[in-house]
This record gives C-alpha cells, structure tokens and sequence, in this order.
C-alpha cells in the first residue's frame, strides 16, 4: 500500500507531463504544417537564409 | 527551376495578366506591428521539400521581404513585406512555374478554434481514459477494500477534467439538440457519460465494487478520435476551396470627379461611378460602356463560349472578363445589387429539395436513442418490480445505457466519410460534408454544364498542320501581344515560335478586330476576315493577311476536358440519364454533345430556366448530379440533389457544389460516384454490425451480468471491429496514390480560362 502512496502520483505526473507537452506543441504552431516539417527534414540548411 | 515546378509556360510578359496589381496586394495584406505587413498566397502547386527551398529562397532574395513561408498542407505562402514595399511576388513565382493566389484571410484568421478545442478535449480525454484504465485494471486483477477504494477515488478525481473539458462539446451539442425539440446521437452519449460517472461515484462513496470510470471516459475518447477526424476533413477541403478564390474581381480602379484614379474594394463601387476596366480585369459590377471598344469573354456568366464584340453602349454583367481593349464603364448597380446578387437570390429560392435530405446517421439515432432509452427504462421498472431493489435496478438500467452508448454508432459514419473523402483528396477532389457522399451514392440523372465544364472553355488551334511555318511564325509572334482566346490557342500550338523575337516591327492592337505590324515594308494583320482583308468574302473567321492579301486562316475550337467521352459513356453505361444544359447557342452545343455522346441537350437556357429543369426532373422522383461552374450555374448547382464544380468555376459556383475537383479530368466523377458508393455500402455494414451487437449484447445487460469490464472490452471490441471495417475502403489507396502521381505531370487544376 505504501508503494502505491508514491507510484500512483508519478503516474499521474509522467501523465500529466505529457499532455502538457503535447498542448504546448499544440499553442506553438508544431501541428500546424506537418506535410511541410516532413518534408523540410530533407532541405539542407547552408542552402536557406534562415538564421 | 525546381524539379517539379508545374505548369510551366511561356516567360511572356501576358501569362501574368491575371496577377494582382500592387493595389491588390495593398489590399489583401494585413499589418503585422513594428513596420511589417503580411499577405498571403495560394499556391496549389507546391508539394515537395525542392518545391519549400526554390519557393522560399527566391521570395526572401527580394527587396522588402521580411521572410517567407510555405505552408505544405494548406499550399499557401506567408510573406511578410516591409511597410510600403511590394515586390513583383506573384511574377516571381509564375517565373518559377509556380501559379499563386492572392489569398484573401479577411474572412479567416488563419487559427481554428474548433479544430483546437477538439484537440485539446482528445488530449485531456486521452490522458484521462490511459491512466483511469491503468486503474481499472489493478481493480480487474483483484484489488480489494481500501485499495480498490482508493483507486476508485483517484480515477474519479482524474475523471472530473475530462468530463468538464471532453465532455462539454457533447453536453452543449446534446443541449442544443433537446432545446430544439430535437434528438441527434450526442443525446444518449451525453446521459450515458453522465450517469455512468454519477452511478460510479455512488459506488465509490458506498465502497461498491463496480465503478464505470473507465467506460465514461474511454468512450469519450473513442468518439472525440472520431468528431476530431470528421472536422479535419472538412476544415480541409474548405480551405484548399477557398484558397483558389481568385475569378470575382475584389477592386476596381475608379475615375474621380478630378480625373485622377482610386483603387477601391468592389463593395464601395456605387452606382454611377466610373471605372476604367484595363485588358484581362473582370468587370467587377453590372455596367454600361461609356468609352472604347473591346471583346468580351461572358463563358463564366451566360455560359457563351466565344467572345464577343462590345462598345459604347453596351451594357455587361459583373464577372464578364475584358479580353483586347481598355473600357470605360459606368456602374449602373452597386456591387450587391449586380447580376452576381441577384444569382444569390435564385440560389436562396432554389435550396428547398437538399433541406429535406436527412443523414443517415441522423435517421439512425433518431431511431435509436429512443429505443435505447426506453430499453434502459423498461429494465429499470422490471428489476424493481421483480426485486423491489432500487440500488440493483438502477445499476442495471444504467449498465444497459453504458452497453448501448453508440460507440460504434458515433465512430461507423465519421470514420468512413473520413477515409473515403481521404480517397477522393488524393485524386484532387474536395468534398464539403459527408451528408453529399450519401447523396451522391443515390444519383439517377447527371446534367452538366457546357462550357467550362465539359469543355475547358479554352479555344484550340485545330488546323495548325495546314499552315506554312513562316506563315506560322508570323501569327505566333502577332498573337504574343494579345489575350484575345483565338490569339491564345495560336500561342500554344507554337510555344517555340512565340518565343523568338526581333522578326517584327512593333505591333499594335486594334480592339474588337486585331493585330498589326509591318514587316519588311509589308503591313500583316491577324484578326477578323473583314478587317484583314482588302477583298471580303475570301475568308472568315481569324485571318493572317499581308497587305490584305490573305496568307492563312486559323479555325478553333473549344477543347473538350480530359475524359469527357469516356466519363459520359461510363456514367450512360451504368444507366444514368445523362443531360447537358447550356446557355451557349445551339451551334455551339450541337458539337460538342455529338463529340462526348450525349443525346438530350438544351442550349440558349437562362440561369432560371436550368432551374426549373433540375425542378422538373426533381418533380419526377429523380435525384440529379448537377455538374457545372459558372455564374449562371450556380443557382442549378443548388437546386439540384448533389452538385460538382471545377475548381476554375466562378467562386459562387465552387460554394453552391458540394464536390470541388483539382484536375482537369472529368474522370473524376465517376471516381467519386464508386467511391460515394463504396462508402455507403460499408456505413451500412457498420450501422448493421452496430445492431447485431446490441442484440447480443443488451439481453447481457438486462439480465444484470455486465461488470465494467465485459462492457470495457465489449465496447472496444466494437469499436475496432467498425474501424477496421472502414479501413477496407482504403485498400489499394497506395496504388492509386501512385497512379495519381504520374497523373498529375499536367498541372493540377486552373488550366482553361484564358487570362486568369
């Protein structure tokens, strides 16, 4: 019983964790083009201006 | 030069007509703060990682570009532009062989808060049904008394977020549906969600050993997947549809009391004012010419394939497309009062027939949640009657609700209208809602529009292999300098030609006949017989003279769409009635319904009176495909059952039609016809199979031996079962992609009208 005292909060964190991985992905724009950061992976960056 | 840069033509100076002017981008661009604008264009033909770089780095090499960037999946470029520059950006693309879009976000701010909130809600159940699951199993495996207490409350607490947040959308929609006097599926999952948390809650409370946490939110879960996919799709197809809007005119340049010119939005534009209309500008309202002579092409508004001569006096309709000449015009209605407007009001009359269809899955829970509802009901009094238990009876009845929540009914329709529209978006064919795939399935009649349509509406050279080289020669490099369509068709059939320079003088316009230029003390002309010619009557139509001696005629067609032909012999085959309606002349339509095999045709027909046809045949239980993409159509492509536009139809047209197709191909209807009913034969199968586990399933539950964990795995199970069901109309969908692929070495799309 006791090991559950722990396990099931870190459970839940680890979960938590993840979901507010997954929002923050979400708010940045990450899902917003994913055809196109498929495809970006294979441009080579000396070749763009970006910083 | 990228390596898939489609749609490359000839570097003329022409084959930017249609570009926006600066005043256009000034427009459309929206300001950003700290001295940067944003505009946006469409860009259908980018698809690979070259097409990003090649895209990208040319535009960031220009003056004034803050930055630029692709977006892949919506095919659209962001600029962002210093304040008060505007660079050649559209130029610089077609150079590249890219067509752009000026795109208008006015009406879209880029985010999309559904699409958003449904994520969210997807996570958070997510989250909520992994770990209330890991719980449950723990319980399942055997723990007891306080542990299993324990558990209970944790997943109970985790419940609580899922329920406020998931749950919402179907609580407010299920709300929605009850205040109308109505009942639609979230109704029963919205009372089964609910009572089943409350039942478990009591039994928490009361240390019961049964708590249905697990089957609440993992059917949350389950069904949000399924709205989220649903919504998906459609955002989709919208805004790969409204990306292309492109054919309305969006301003106008208008001559002031002082004489100076004002670029101003069309819906400014009042009656009385004047406005100067240049070569290859649509006219944006309804208008009477004060000065110049010109040809107009009216295809996207009478539905007339050739152009025609106009002068002072005459009046045109907004969206005629001016071809060779500068006009004056005077507006004689604003904006919405145009012939645009009063096809708005035909569209409204004419929507009536489509009200009446009713989704299948609408049908089905209209049925079902009443049957589900009173089985729970009914179960309820049974056991109270039989054990006088009130405890036992409500844990029944709500275990009959929680084994009858439409699981696999929420998740059978939307799963396989998201797989097939999946199917139809690889062959560039865009649907609005699922509620058209059903329809289209139940056709029994296809009527099609003519021009634009069946044709592209861009004339074609057809005697090119009768004309002399250097006769050739001549007419390609004459007609270079002109938008005129025959002018065009000359162009194309000798992109090589058209290309060298230097062999003439300079070449002047003259509107309404054609062009001329003198060459080696000669004067050539390429234009109408009697203008060209010093002796008339030798020939007709498009002649190259020289010194009015005739050299060549040029005679032209309306090409016919890619599979035209075949599209209507198949659709015939299958025992459709096949019907083509135009309001192009009889001399017009004869040909070409000859050509594609098409027996019942009516030409000369009014915007109104291809209504009252689609009426007619509506009147006599037929359902119709209405296929067209003008302004005169758009009204029929109401009216009709089910309706499909081109994606170069008027942007009226593409939103009165509930399937929008990319390509060129008319091969797209019958694709779209197997595929509709493919879809429907399997969302059958899926309801079918929906009803046969409620069958097996709800005596379990009436006679109280479900535990929260059969009905765990029976709803999973059913869940699975329906998707992988629907995942057979994917099949083969990675060889067709391929075949789609090498299909689309033509360029996707918005070939045909000349002058965009």
């Amino acid at each position: 019983m006791s090991n559950l005292v722990v396990l099931i909060p870190v459970a839940l964190l680890l979960g938590g964790a993840g979901l507010i991985a997954f929002l923050w992905a979400l708010r940045s724009g990450q899902y917003e083009d994913l055809d196109g950061s498929a495809a970006r992976i294979l441009i080579e960056d000396e070749h763009t201006d970006r910083a | 030069m990228s390596c898939c840069a489609p749609g490359i033509e000839s570097a003329l100076d022409l084959d930017q007509a249609g570009a926006p002017s600066v005043d256009e981008i000034r427009l459309a661009s929206r300001p950003l703060g700290g001295g940067l604008s944003q505009v946006d264009f469409a860009v259908p033909g980018v698809h690979c990682a070259a097409c990003i770089r090649t895209v990208e780095a040319a535009l960031q090499k220009l003056p004034g570009v803050a930055g630029a960037r692709v977006n892949l999946s919506t095919k659209r470029v962001s600029v962002r532009l210093r304040e008060g520059e505007f660079p050649p950006l559209v130029a610089t693309l077609s150079g590249l062989g890219y067509e752009a879009h000026l795109f208008d976000r006015k009406n879209d701010n880029g985010k999309d808060p559904v699409l958003a909130e449904l994520i969210r809600a997807v996570a958070i159940a997510g989250f909520a049904a992994t770990n209330i699951m890991l719980l449950s199993v723990s319980v399942w495996s055997g723990a007891t008394d306080a542990t299993r207490d324990l558990f209970h409350w944790v997943s109970a607490l985790v419940a609580i977020p899922a329920l406020v947040f998931a749950g919402r959308i179907y609580f407010r929609s299920a709300w929605n549906a009850l205040s109308h006097g109505r009942m639609n599926m979230d109704v029963p999952i919205a009372v089964g969600i609910t009572l089943a948390y409350g039942l478990s809650l009591y039994e928490t409370i009361n240390h019961g050993p049964h708590a249905y946490f697990d089957a609440s939110v993992s059917l949350l879960f389950f069904l949000l997947i399924g709205r989220t996919l649903d919504h998906v799709m459609r955002e989709k197809a919208r805004t790969a549809v409204s990306g292309l809007r492109q054919l309305a005119a969006r301003g106008a340049n208008v001559v002031a009391c002082d004489g100076t010119l004002n670029y101003i939005p069309v819906e400014e534009i009042a009656k009385g004012d004047v406005i100067l209309v240049a070569p290859g500008e649509r006219v944006p309202v309804d208008a009477l010419i004060v000065k110049g002579a010109s040809e107009v092409d009216r295809s996207l508004v009478s539905g007339e394939s050739e152009p025609e001569a106009v002068d002072r006096g005459t009046m045109l309709q907004a969206g005629t497309l001016n071809l060779t000449g500068a006009l004056t015009v005077q507006a004689t209605a604003a904006a919405q009062d145009s012939f645009l407007a009063e096809m708005v009001r035909l569209m409204e009359a004419a929507e009536g027939g489509r009200a009446l269809y009713r989704r299948i899955a609408d049908r089905a829970s209209a049925l079902y949640a009443p049957v589900v509802h009173l089985t729970a009901l009914l179960t309820f009094i049974g056991w109270l009657i039989v054990s006088g238990d009130w405890h036992r009876a409500i844990t029944i009845a709500i275990a009959v609700l929680i084994i009858t929540c439409p699981c696999a009914l929420g998740l059978a329709v939307p799963i396989v209208q998201v797989v097939a529209a999946r199917r139809l978006f690889e062959r560039g064919i865009m649907i609005k809602d699922g509620s058209a795939m059903e329809r289209l399935a139940g056709i029994d009649t296809v009527v099609f529009d003519k021009t634009g349509t069946l044709t592209l509406g861009a004339l074609r050279l057809v005697n090119g292999d009768r004309i002399a080289s250097s006769d050739m020669a001549v007419a390609a490099q004459l007609a270079a300098h002109s938008r005129h369509p025959v002018a065009r068709a000359i162009v194309e059939a000798n992109p090589d030609l058209s290309l060298q320079s230097g062999l003439l003088g300079a070449v002047s316009e003259v509107p309404g006949f054609g062009l001329e230029t003198s060459m080696d003390g000669s004067v050539w002309r390429l234009g109408r017989a009697q203008w060209a010619l010093k002796v008339s009557g030798e020939a007709t139509g498009t002649v190259l003279t020289r010194d009015g001696v005739l050299r060549a005629s040029f005679v032209c067609e309306d090409r016919l769409r890619a599979g035209a032909a075949e599209t209507v012999a198949e659709l015939a085959g299958q025992g459709l009635t096949v019907e083509m309606l135009t309001g192009d002349h009889d001399a017009n339509a004869r040909p070409i319904a000859r050509q594609v095999g098409i027996d019942a045709y009516r030409s000369g027909m009014l915007p109104g009176e291809k209504v009252a046809r689609i009426a007619a045949f509506a009147d006599n239980g037929r359902r119709v495909l209405m296929v067209g993409d003008g302004l005169n159509d758009a009204p029929a492509l109401a009216a009709a059952h089910v309706s499909m536009a081109p994606a170069t139809a008027a942007d009226i047209g593409r939103n009165a039609a509930d399937f929008v197709f990319l390509r060129e191909s008319l091969v797209a209807i019958p694709f779209g016809l197997e595929i509709s009913r493919k879809a429907g034969r399997l969302i059958r199968q899926n309801l079918g199979f929906a009803i046969a586990y409620n069958f097996v399933a709800v005596p379990i539950a009436i006679f109280g031996y479900v535990t929260p964990l059969i009905a765990a795995i029976a709803m999973s199970l059913s869940s699975i079962i329906v998707i992988a069901n629907a995942m057979r109309l994917a099949g083969g969908s990675r060889a067709s992609g391929k075949e789609a692929v090498t299909s689309t070495a033509a360029p996707i799309g918005l070939i045909g009208r000349p002058a965009q």
